[in-house]
């Protein structure tokens, strides 16, 4: 282990170091400073393009190329540039490159350089050409910002979805700006446009003229502006030299530095730092590289000896050149305290200690003394941990966690899970920055990243075996982990199948990919039907175990049988509903019906869809009943008598009779006093006698006829006893008519009668004669609060009768 | 292994709510900043029993509208619209787009169905021509614990759906929630089932288990799971329902857990709404008791919070602070609840006493017993003479049909034609559907009986005629059901309603509920075996299978009960009767909460 601290440099309490990640192995040698350089952040891919632009004498005919390489050098693939001139080179945050061309065109391409689609930012941008851009990361999506050559601004948020929007002209904008940024905040992308000494803020529909607060120096001309890495803070390269350093909202300054050079830096990048502390910028020229921090004498100046390419990360910035690839970075907090000259740190001592235990000294036991004594140990042993983490070199990430694990055996219940965690990260990050697979991740970034994006990456890169590895070795679930890498497995050797391979292909994917649990073989089966293999995709369907998959894609493929089949096993009634619908459409009406016939279930669904017609053809729905059906087909019939009788005599009596049922026809009519006309429908529906008293004492009792209700319960034997009668007595509220048929009541029913007509004596009386206890306690229930002393009397003797029995 | 204590803890249930809640409130803040939300009037309880409005006015909501047809303009520039996936909704929804777009007015709209978009939704709103207009989320609210114990999902199309219509699409649902249960809650240990649904929502839950992750480190297998289809027994949710909490169903509503009481109860101008699952113990105890009982209990109550009430009589400063911070606003609160339980006592008497609730139930009775059928037929006829509420009828003439395996020709065509006469020719499709679904029979003359049965082991007649025999079959044999698995206890002595001994006592001690009794059996008997001859009365497709070692079953005594197609009160008492007397823990789940009117409405068309 050399000197750790070898390569640090101090800038006030902090200290920087760059980190040589890659030597690079370039196949070719060029100048990258005539090149458009495009790198992806998270050690992500390269991509040069020639700049013709920069070459007035080129013809316009020549075709530019256009390589892509890994961050370690390593030539993915290469092409010849055939579309329109490019203007800006970016990389999405999904690892698509992006070429925006100056008639408004953005290609997409991915990362072996295979075209996968075009977006436009509308006809202005095409007629006007566009003269510069800027892509930002808005949320999960990639925003591009771009100025046209008539000076006006289009931005979206979101390339794929959203249509470019214009945003507000600043006044008074007549030559291109001196620079200009574009960052997201709030849910909305702002625009930071300088030109010459005026800034502007241009936000959807508003301007706003700003200053930034705390300038010491006027300024003639911003030359450079630069958002950082989270878009949060923005850095302001003035002629005067100074560097302000602040928010990007302008309302806030953190700092300002001088650095006596009017140049302008040929880039201008943050140098973020995650936990937040001091900030610093990094401002590039042809031949010197200046960190600069936010007070005036914070610097540390790099020399550099060809041009190079910055590439801001979350946590440090890359120094990309001909030669090398570096990382430029703070010395996390962690690592200056163990490796400091002359620390004291309980990480520092442990360290030390666990050196002279491996050299067989007893110093090593002194130093353990002195970790205790300041009962620092199990500080000392996460320490170690931590600063391996941020460590590159294989040997001193060994000799921290060596320490760390010397270190804990003298610790009684210590967690080890931080330990084995770490262990495991570390390997990963070392085998991913091997340079056949140059993905330069630092610790911070991964955590930001998160290990399921990182499959995915590798996946990208059809780095199937170390994905699964990777999946392996940090014990992923398997829906996140493995059945993902060889689903996209599988899509990839589908698509690269030739011809021969369409038997036995199905049996492979299977045999690899076997039930694993959430393995969706309807994605590799989409895979296969977009190449134009139908039968590929439909034997990879029969593995799919979930039908709200299978079923469209199947229909997709005209498999309509099967299709409806698989629907219906799946219980689902909805695919089952969607197939049907589709299978209308598609198949005349004699083959829809008989392929129904096949499947009860479905035949069910069809009715129902039909279900809603039957009910409006009323009528036609009688005549099917008819045929087996003698009671419907009576009681349409009747119906129909019914309806032209009441229109009939609803015109001739003017009374709304329509749709009314036979009852409450008859009894209007009775009410309104048509008995004649009412005795012509029970008639003519052969109404039953015993309905028609019913009928006719209610209608009676409701006008208060009690004459001719009293005749009428005279007029023979009441085929429905005489409750009803004085039920509609007291219902109307005549309590002395329901007197008069309280003694034709038969004597189970009197008592009651008796009482509901308020006839105490007679109750009693008639329970004393029927001598029931029942009747009594109904009495005695319903008696009111005072009585006469003759009834109660009565009740006394009744209850000594009963009582004695 | 260690048994468990004999009244095996309820799992906490409201972990459910508060994910209904998150997800509901994620996809409002989908389109941030104010909007509005348009509400299904049926979800209204639902979402009351959820989340509170002051929750969602949090998450920028800013109106709440009744989703009924009215188009209303202005408001938020962002709506919600939240729906069951119903066709007449999606179309009162497509409206008021369209109203929208007849005045050239801009809006971003979402429409969230819930528990899930049906196919046909996406149809109609194509149909409609707003299909691009809209985006469309789900909402997967299924299962709601409306009750500690009680799981509903509030979707009574179930019922129509799926007997009369043969529908399934809502299986898919109910076996999708019930596989989120075992994934929170742990695996149900047994499986038992009775019922064409049953079986079908069993073999879904096979198919889904590899797509939930078992959530619980396979701490479960500690309860089991008993589907059991409505049409097995018919006859319990017909009855006239008699505890506490069944006719406060039948006379005011109760909707998603919660009850509003009118004027008539409150003796105010303003409706009380009372949430009746809030765990009010006098609630608690007076919910499941038969009627009779309820106001006694309600009176001895008074009295002990009276003197509650008066126990602040000659206590000193101290205490009375004491008494005023803590127990005042407990006492005031009770008090509050006690006189609205005594109003709805008082309107519930007033509405079912008044009539002949008693001679009613004579009838019912006596139909139990299948004691004299002439005058439960001239009973029904008196009825419908008398212009009757139609559900009520129909109740009656259900019951009397599926108490006595169909009724005969003559009896049925004559009441048939009353019931067209007195209600209208349009009453014609009701009956259909009656048949259809079951409730209403013929009594098949014997040969043709014969004749079904020598089709039938040939193994030709398939469909709905084999269904409408099987069915008939199975419903002739109410009365055998009764002898054999004691559904109307001996009535040789007074049944006691205070301390009853029997779960009879839930239809005051005449009949215990077919589906509770089965249940109990099945349970006891850890199975089918030795109930073959019941389970073929009641249709056959039973089914239990187990998923663990049996050791481990038998000490299950947390069962989910899950009807579908809904189940009443009157069988939820039953079953907390029958898991207090037997040790067992019932967890309650249905598709919905229904009672014999809402049943039958379910059926009524026209």
């Amino acid at each position: 282990m050399a000197l750790v601290t070898a390569d640090w440099s101090p800038m006030g309490d902090a200290f920087y170091r760059k980190t040589e990640l890659y030597a690079m192995s370039w196949s070719s040698k060029f100048d990258i400073s005539n090149h458009l350089v495009a790198a992806a952040p998270y050690g992500g891919p390269l991509a040069l393009m020639q700049d013709i632009s920069r070459h007035e004498k080129v013809s316009a005919s020549v075709r530019p190329k256009v390589s892509i390489f890994t961050a370690s050098g390593n030539e993915i693939c290469s092409f010849l540039w055939k579309s329109g001139r490019v203007i800006h080179l970016a990389w999405s945050l999904a690892e698509d490159l992006l070429f925006v061309q100056d008639d408004g065109q953005v290609l997409t391409y991915d990362i072996f350089g295979s075209y996968k689609g075009t977006c436009t930012l509308g006809n202005e941008v095409k007629t006007t050409k566009a003269a510069e851009a800027r892509t930002f990361s808005c949320l999960s999506h990639t925003g591009l910002a771009v100025m046209t050559s008539a000076l006006r601004f289009m931005v979206t948020t979101n390339l794929s979805k959203h249509r470019a929007m214009n945003y507000p002209e600043p006044p008074a904008l007549c030559a291109p700006p001196s620079c200009w940024a574009a960052c997201y905040q709030d849910r909305r992308a702002i625009l930071i446009v300088a030109s010459a000494h005026d800034l502007f803020l241009l936000e959807p529909g508003n301007v706003t003229l700003v200053t930034p607060p705390g300038l010491s120096v006027p300024v003639n001309c911003y030359l450079d502006a630069s958002v950082s890495f989270n878009g949060k803070l923005l850095a302001l390269y003035t002629d005067s030299g100074h560097i302000w350093m602040g928010h990007t909202t302008l309302k806030e300054k953190i700092g300002e530095f001088e650095t006596r050079n009017p140049m302008r830096p040929v880039q201008l990048e943050w140098c973020d730092n995650v936990d937040g502390s001091v900030p610093a910028v990094v401002a590039m020229w042809d031949e010197m590289l200046l960190v600069a921090g936010p007070k005036r004498d914070l610097q540390i100046q790099y020399p550099l000896d060809s041009p190079s390419y910055l590439v801001p990360e979350m946590d440090g910035v890359r120094v990309l050149n001909i030669t090398a690839h570096d990382f430029l970075h703070r010395v996390p907090d962690s690592c200056v305290e163990v490796f400091r000259i002359g620390s004291m740190a309980p990480g520092a001592l442990l360290l030390e200690a666990s050196k002279e235990y491996e050299a067989g000294s007893q110093k090593a036991d002194e130093y353990l003394r002195e970790i205790r004594e300041k009962s620092g140990l199990e500080h000392a042993v996460e320490q170690c941990i931590t600063t391996a983490a941020y460590e590159y070199e294989p040997t001193t990430q060994k000799a921290l966690l060596r320490a760390a694990s010397f270190g804990k055996c003298f610790l009684q219940a210590y967690r080890p899970e931080n330990f084995v965690e770490m262990c495991r990260t570390l390997r990963l990050l070392n085998a991913l920055r091997d340079y056949t697979v140059g993905l330069p991740l630092s610790y911070t970034q991964l955590q930001q990243l998160t290990v399921t994006v990182l499959v995915d990456r590798l996946v990208q890169r059809r780095m199937f075996p170390l994905a699964i590895r990777v999946c392996e070795l940090l014990h992923l679930p398997e829906r996140q982990g493995r059945s993902r890498v060889l689903e996209h497995w599988a899509c990839y050797k589908v698509m690269t199948m030739k011809a021969e391979d369409e038997e036995r292909l199905p049996k492979l994917i299977h045999e690899r990919l076997g039930d694993t649990t959430g393995i969706s073989y309807e994605e590799v089966a989409a895979r296969a039907t977009d190449m134009g293999r139908t039968e590929l995709a439909v034997r990879l369907l029969d593995y799919e175990a979930r039908a709200e998959k299978q079923v469209p894609l199947l229909m997709r493929l005209k498999r309509w049988e099967l299709a409806l089949l698989k629907a219906i096993e799946s219980g689902d009634t909805d695919l089952v509903y969607m197939v049907i619908v589709d299978l209308k459409g598609v198949l005349n009406q004699t083959d829809f019906y008989f392929t129904l016939r096949k499947y009860p279930v479905a035949r069910n669904l069809q009715l129902k869809d039909l279900e809603s017609q039957i009910s409006a053809l009323n009528d036609a729905a009688t005549e099917f009943s008819k045929a087996k059906n003698d009671f419907a087909a009576k009681a349409t019939e009747e119906q129909f008598r019914l309806l032209r009788q009441q229109k009939q005599h609803s015109q001739k009596l003017g009374l709304d009779l329509l749709h009314l049922s036979l009852h409450a026809t008859i009894l209007k009519l009775l009410r309104s006093g048509h008995v004649a006309i009412a005795e012509r429908f029970v008639r003519d529906h052969r109404l039953p006698d015993r309905r028609w008293w019913w009928l006719k004492v209610e209608a009676l009792a409701y006008l208060g006829d009690w004459q001719e209700l009293e005749k009428f319960s005279k007029s023979k034997k009441s085929p429905i006893g005489y409750q009803p009668f004085v039920d509609a007595c007291l219902k109307h509220g005549n309590r002395f008519e329901a007197r008069k048929y309280i003694h034709k009541l038969p004597p189970e029913q009197k008592v009651k009668g008796c009482l509901a007509t308020g006839e105490l004596e007679m109750a009693i009386d008639t329970a004393s004669e029927r001598k029931s206890e029942d009747d009594l306690a109904l009495i005695l229930s319903r008696l009111p609060s005072s009585i006469e002393p003759r009834v109660n009397d009565k009740l006394e003797a009744l209850r000594n009768q009963l009582g004695r029995r | 292994m260690a048994r468990p204590c004999p009244a095996a803890s309820l799992p906490d249930f409201s972990i459910l709510n508060h994910n209904h809640r998150d997800q509901l409130i994620h996809l409002l803040e989908l389109l941030p900043g104010r909007k509005d939300l348009f509400i299904d009037p049926a979800l209204m309880p639902l979402l009351d029993r959820i989340t509170g409005s002051s929750v969602l006015k949090k998450h920028e909501v800013d109106k709440f509208f009744k989703l009924d047809g009215k188009h209303i303009p202005g408001g938020c520039e962002q709506r919600f619209f939240l729906i069951r996936p119903e066709e007449s909704m999606v179309k009162i929804v497509a409206d008021s787009l369209n109203a929208d777009k007849a005045c050239s007015f801009r809006r971003k709209c979402k429409i969230i169905f819930t528990p899930r978009k049906l196919f046909c939704c996406d149809t109609i709103l194509e149909l409609e021509g707003v299909y691009g207009d809209v985006s469309c989320e789900e909402w997967e609210c299924d299962l709601v614990p409306v009750y500690d114990d009680v799981l509903s999902m509030e979707i009574p199309a179930f019922f129509r759906d799926f007997f009369l219509e043969g529908n399934q699409c809502w299986l898919y649902t109910v076996a999708k929630s019930l596989c989120k249960l075992q994934s929170i809650y742990g695996t149900f240990g047994k499986v038992y089932g009775i019922g064409r649904s049953a079986k079908m929502v069993n073999e879904l839950m096979e198919a889904f288990s590899g797509d939930f992750e078992d959530g619980t480190n396979g701490k479960g297998n500690n309860w089991s799971l008993f589907l059991i289809d409505r049409d097995v027994d018919f006859v319990t949710p017909l009855c006239s329902q008699v505890t506490f909490q069944g006719l406060l169903d039948d006379v005011f509503t109760i909707k998603c857990g919660s009850v509003e009481f009118g004027s008539e109860v409150t003796g105010s101008e303003k409706n009380v709404k009372i949430n009746l699952g809030s765990g009010d113990k006098v609630f608690a105890e007076i919910c499941d008791q038969h009627f009779s009982n309820v106001f006694g209990f309600l009176s001895s109550k008074a009295k002990t919070l009276q003197a509650s009430y008066d126990k602040r009589h000659g206590m000193d400063i101290r205490n009375m602070k004491d008494f005023v911070a803590n127990e005042l606003r407990m006492l005031k609160q009770q008090h509050r609840f006690l006189s609205l339980y005594i109003g709805a006592c008082e309107v519930i008497m007033k509405k079912k006493m008044k009539g002949d609730l008693k001679e009613q139930l004579k009838v019912e009775h006596a139909l139990f017993e299948g004691t004299d059928t002439k005058r439960c037929i001239s009973y029904i006829e008196e009825c419908i003479n008398r212009q009757c509420p139609l559900p009520e009828v129909l109740r009656l003439l259900c019951l009397l049909s599926v108490t006595e395996g169909g009724l005969l020709p003559n009896d049925l065509r004559n009441l048939k034609n009353h019931l067209l006469q007195s209600y209208g020719t349009e009453q014609l499709l009701t009956l259909a559907n009656l048949r259809r679904a079951g409730l209403l029979a013929d009594q098949q003359p014997l040969e043709t009986m014969g004749k079904l049965v020598a089709d039938k082991t040939v193994g030709k007649a398939v469909g709905k005629l084999t269904d409408a025999f099987t069915a008939l079959q199975r419903k002739s044999h109410f009365r055998a059901l009764s002898k054999k698995i004691n559904l109307v206890p001996v009535n040789d002595e007074e049944f006691d309603l205070k301390s009853p001994s029997d779960m009879a006592y839930v239809f005051g001690g005449a009949y215990s509920p077919l589906s509770c009794r089965m249940i109990e059996q099945v349970l006891e008997k850890n199975g089918w075996t030795g109930l073959e001859d019941v389970a073929r009365l009641l249709n056959g497709s039973e089914f239990s299978h187990s998923k663990c070692d049996v050791s481990n079953v038998t000490s299950s005594h947390l069962v989910l009960v899950f009807f579908l197609g809904g189940c009443s009160f009157s069988e939820i008492a039953a079953l907390r009767f029958l898991g207090r007397s037997k040790g067992y823990r019932f967890v309650v789940g249905t598709t919905a909460l229904t009672n014999s009117p809402r049943l039958l409405e379910a059926l009524m068309d026209a």
